[in-house]
């Protein structure tokens, strides 16, 4: 395998971004709590370009506030334009939680945002109201770092040793509002109850309905986070996530739950894995309608094996979600030949040396990369590219065909209805993937025969040097 | 009651009285042109934000942006700028500052980057955009932008937008400093050229420009160089050949264009091409500019063409739309201004009008233009925008991404007059695109189910 220049920040020149910054991933966890509002200390730009960002690829109205700060508040200090901000903030929306995280800025002029808020709350004698403080600096990482470390900072913030009680803790990565809802689902099937966080499925998919509420119902409850250090046991769908930011590993040993560390359920042997331990834990066998389920996925696998063979897959996108599609594409039959992903994950580069060691073609790993290095290995080697509306230049400039999945999807409508895992959920992304190969082999298998076999009466034809996706199978296949 | 009055009962930013106004209710002026309120949750960006938009449609310039990752992850590619030829501007190239590189300064990565990319991409020019971080961190952008234009013998432009140095508006004046700089150095003045003039303010969404050059083309008058739609290094370079500068977008171009008239003399006026009234009366004011008989003829020819042309097109539209309420919240002023006449042609009332960075003549011509009881605002939030629409009984909103979703959860119509999009709003054919945008959103079959 080659591990292209992992692993380190070769470069002094990010070009085309693979990645966004902390605060984004911030946002998402907290708009899955119950009620939460957020806001950013910083300057008013971090704020607003993350909104557009969440509102296009929900397609959801997202309100986050900024403290907005100035040059004044940049030179002696923002403490007076957080509190402000918080006191609107409450005032607007009226939030049973908030959410305060940094910006770059912030951390530098050296904002201590955990004894502000304690100020503050103090001073204005909100006594009962929760406040979430989590420093992401935006070139401390990526926004699945900021993720992550929301999250821990949530439980960390809020889980009680309460009395054991028989809920599982269920935490999952940035995944879209249908998935979120498919867990729930499958969860219900198997009839636990269960404690999910973050969960944005209602609050950044709401259903139309009037009158129109600024704060969405859904999210995790408050007490709900309080309780899970009374939970029979912990899934984390969290397997690339390193120890120091993971939840899971919190509750494990600050309180002792059980700790299921598990990879994203997409594809049948990551889904299976989480069937088996909801088993465990529930004492219930999988009912009859996911069976089913299962039994759908696998015909749908045998009817699309042969068109997958063709598949050379790039992925690239958040850990966890690129290690669940490369399972997945090696599951059937696609050949990951480039994965990459922005973030800095050891983890995941060994869970990658591992379920590609027997390739039988060799596979690029980038952790902390942009587009154009996944451009570059991609180029005349991938036929299909999976992952975020960030890589539309590979099917732009390099023809390589894009199936959208992960985060953020700006140039298409429903990011926040993809259903992409589970048995059903990988079943309808498995389709989309084999439909996008074969939409490329038909549109191009007319031309690239004619030029490939075609001599014509004269002498002196030239194969096209166009690096189309469909030739370079055929190539791939004949050699 | 007083509108006004019941917002600020349940709505409460007290600090944001003065930002709204209702039209015929108050005499007072109305605040603009200052810094966001914390916790409003604005819809506005930041300085480096109207620097990037300002300037990145440079086609043929390496556009880097010197901080952390997000800056250039948020703002990589997301205008729908139109090219003729490179399409190096649409490369977002980031210094991708980490923790050791705040610690101990940014100017050697910053250096290196510069190095790199010049190496591996042909360009006359780098602008290298400041964001919060350096101005923080005092990395000298000045001097290492000198030392690598010194070392590569191309231009390396600083410029000057930490997010937190003021607004959005503050940002168009970095980007036009950024400009000023490209043409101060020619000093070569040559002689300028019969009928030409510099079309300010247009950033060729969409093919814009183009819609437009052509016009002014069929009318006899050469455009030197469009700021900064589809423009390159060498035309912005000869700006100076120019007899005038005529201005589209004033939110992000009037300080230009005074400049230029302060350093090179060459006077400058404001036109529209927004709507068939605007487009019209912009021909006519140009070719009365240049003083030119056979021009005037030319765009009363093209004038007579075109609308008989789409006439019968938005005759049709306005019909199906008359009495129906619009709101709108957009960037500039100017395109505000348009828009209430724009919406006029096809029958629609104003209720509501609000920017992000209007200017106080644009908020007077806007309070001289709608009806009384319209509600005139700067700055808003979606508290607000929500609030206004709702009172107001608006039918149709038009905005930008942000502003979408929450008019479509108000089971309101929606227009995009944002940076992104994909057709063209300008000139003769943008006057019916927008009619038919707006019929297709107002009118369709959704509405009738919520």
């Amino acid at each position: 395998m080659d591990r292209g220049k992992s692993g380190a920040n070769f470069r002094d020149v990010n070009e085309n971004p693979c990645n966004m910054c902390m605060p984004m991933g911030g946002i998402l966890v907290l708009k899955g709590l119950e009620h939460c509002m957020v806001i950013i200390h910083g300057s008013q730009g971090c704020a607003t370009y993350m909104r557009r960002h969440m509102a296009e690829h929900f397609n959801e109205p997202v309100d986050v506030a900024s403290s907005s700060l100035n040059e004044k508040g940049t030179i002696y200090g923002g403490e007076q334009n957080l509190k402000k901000g918080l006191d609107n903030i409450i005032k607007a929306y009226q939030p049973k939680v908030i959410g305060i995280l940094t910006t770059c800025l912030a951390e530098t002029i050296g904002e201590d945002i955990g004894r502000i808020s304690q100020e503050y709350l103090t001073e204005r004698d909100y006594g009962d109201l929760t406040v979430i403080t989590v420093n992401t600096p935006g070139y401390g990482g990526t926004h699945s770092e900021g993720y992550w470390l929301t999250l821990k900072k949530i439980v960390a913030k809020l889980a009680r040793k309460t009395e054991t009680h028989n809920k599982i803790n269920v935490i999952v990565p940035n995944i879209s509002p249908a998935d979120i809802r498919e867990i729930k689902r499958v969860l219900q099937l198997m009839q636990m109850e269960y404690i999910l966080l973050p969960d944005f499925s209602d609050t950044m998919d709401r259903p139309y309905e009037r009158p129109y509420k600024k704060m969405p119902e859904g999210g995790t409850k408050l007490a709900d986070i309080a309780a899970m250090g009374g939970a029979v046991a912990t899934i984390q769908l969290g397997l690339t996530v390193d120890d120091s930011m993971s939840p899971g590993k919190y509750l494990e040993k600050e309180f002792g739950v059980p700790l299921y560390n598990l990879p994203l359920p997409m594809g049948i042997e990551n889904t299976d894995l989480f069937m088996n331990v909801l088993q465990e834990l529930s004492g219930n066998p999988l009912p009859t309608c996911l069976e089913q389920e299962r039994g759908r996925l696998l015909d749908c696998m045998i009817d699309s094996h042969k068109y997958n063979g063709q598949g050379r897959s790039v992925i690239y996108g958040e850990p966890e979600n690129v290690y669940g599609v490369v399972k997945t594409c090696i599951e059937n039959g696609i050949h990951p030949v480039v994965v990459a992903t922005g973030s800095k994950n050891l983890k995941l580069a060994q869970l990658l040396d591992e379920c590609l060691a027997n390739a039988p073609i060799e596979c690029t790993v980038l952790t902390e990369t942009d587009f154009t290095t996944i451009r570059l290995k991609s180029r005349g080697k991938a036929n299909i590219a999976i992952g975020s509306s960030d890589g539309k230049y590979l099917t732009e400039r390099e023809g390589i065909p894009l199936v959208r999945y992960g985060f953020p999807i700006l140039d298409r409508t429903g990011g926040q209805r993809l259903l992409s895992i589970c048995y059903a959920g990988t079943t309808m992304f498995l389709d989309r993937v084999t439909n996008t190969l074969l939409e490329n082999k038909h549109k191009n298998y007319r031309d690239s025969m004619y030029q490939m076999f075609y001599q014509g009466e004269q002498e002196g034809q030239e194969l096209s040097t166009e690096s189309c996706g469909e030739q370079h199978v055929m190539l791939m296949q004949s050699n | 009651m007083d509108v006004r009055e019941a917002v600020l009962q349940d709505t409460v930013f007290q600090e944001r009285e003065d930002s709204i106004i209702t039209k015929g209710k108050q005499k007072k002026q109305l605040k603009c042109d200052t810094d966001s309120v914390a916790g409003c949750v604005s819809q506005r960006a930041c300085v480096y934000c109207g620097a990037r938009v300002v300037l990145n449609p440079v086609t043929d310039a390496i556009h880097l942006v010197h901080g952390p990752i997000g800056c250039a992850s948020y703002t990589w590619d997301i205008r729908g700028s139109l090219s003729s030829g490179s399409d190096l501007y649409r490369n977002s190239f980031s210094t991708d500052l980490k923790e050791q590189d705040v610690i101990f300064g940014g100017e050697k990565k910053l250096a290196r980057a510069i190095d790199e990319l010049v190496e591996k991409h042909p360009a006359k020019v780098v602008f290298v955009y400041a964001t919060c971080i350096v101005g923080v961190i005092g990395d000298d952008l000045e001097a290492v932008c000198k030392a690598a234009a010194d070392k590569h013998q191309i231009e390396v432009i600083p410029v000057q937008s930490s997010g937190f140095a003021g607004n959005k508006s503050a940002g168009y004046r970095a980007a036009c400093d950024a400009l000023l700089r490209l043409i101060q150095r020619d000093n070569a003045k040559v002689a300028q050229k019969k009928n030409t003039l510099n079309y300010l303010g247009d950033f060729n969404l969409a093919g814009e420009v183009w819609i437009i050059k052509n016009y002014l083309k069929e009318i006899g008058v050469n455009v030197n160089v469009a700021f900064t739609g589809d423009s390159k290094y060498q035309a912005l370079k000869n700006a100076t050949h120019a007899s005038v500068n005529i201005i589209q977008c004033a939110g992000s171009m009037i300080y230009m264009a005074e400049r230029m008239k302060e350093l090179y003399k060459i006077p400058y006026f404001n036109i529209s091409f927004l709507g068939l009234q605007d487009t019209t009366a912009s021909l006519r004011k140009i070719a009365v500019f240049f003083g030119d008989e056979d021009m005037m003829s030319q765009v009363e020819k093209l004038v007579q063409r075109e609308t008989v042309r789409v006439e019968p097109e938005l005759e049709w539209y306005r019909q199906r739309l008359q009495g129906k309420k619009a709101a709108i919240y957009v960037g500039g002023g100017f395109k505000a201004i348009s828009l209430v006449k724009q919406f006029r042609e096809i029958g629609i009332d104003v209720v509501m009008i609000g920017t992000q960075t209007g200017r106080k003549e644009e908020y007077e011509t806007i309070n001289d233009l709608v009806d009384d009881g319209t509600i005139i605002l700067d700055d808003a939030n979606p508290t607000e925008l929500e609030k206004f629409m709702v009172d107001k009984g608006a039918h149709l909103l038009v905005g930008g991404v942000k502003e979408r979703p929450l008019a479509y959860k108000l089971g309101v119509a929606f227009i995009d007059h944002n940076h992104d999009r994909k057709h063209p709003l300008s000139g003769f054919v943008g006057a019916v695109n927008l009619a038919k945008e707006v019929y297709t959103t107002l009118c369709s079959p959704v509405w009738k189910y919520v």
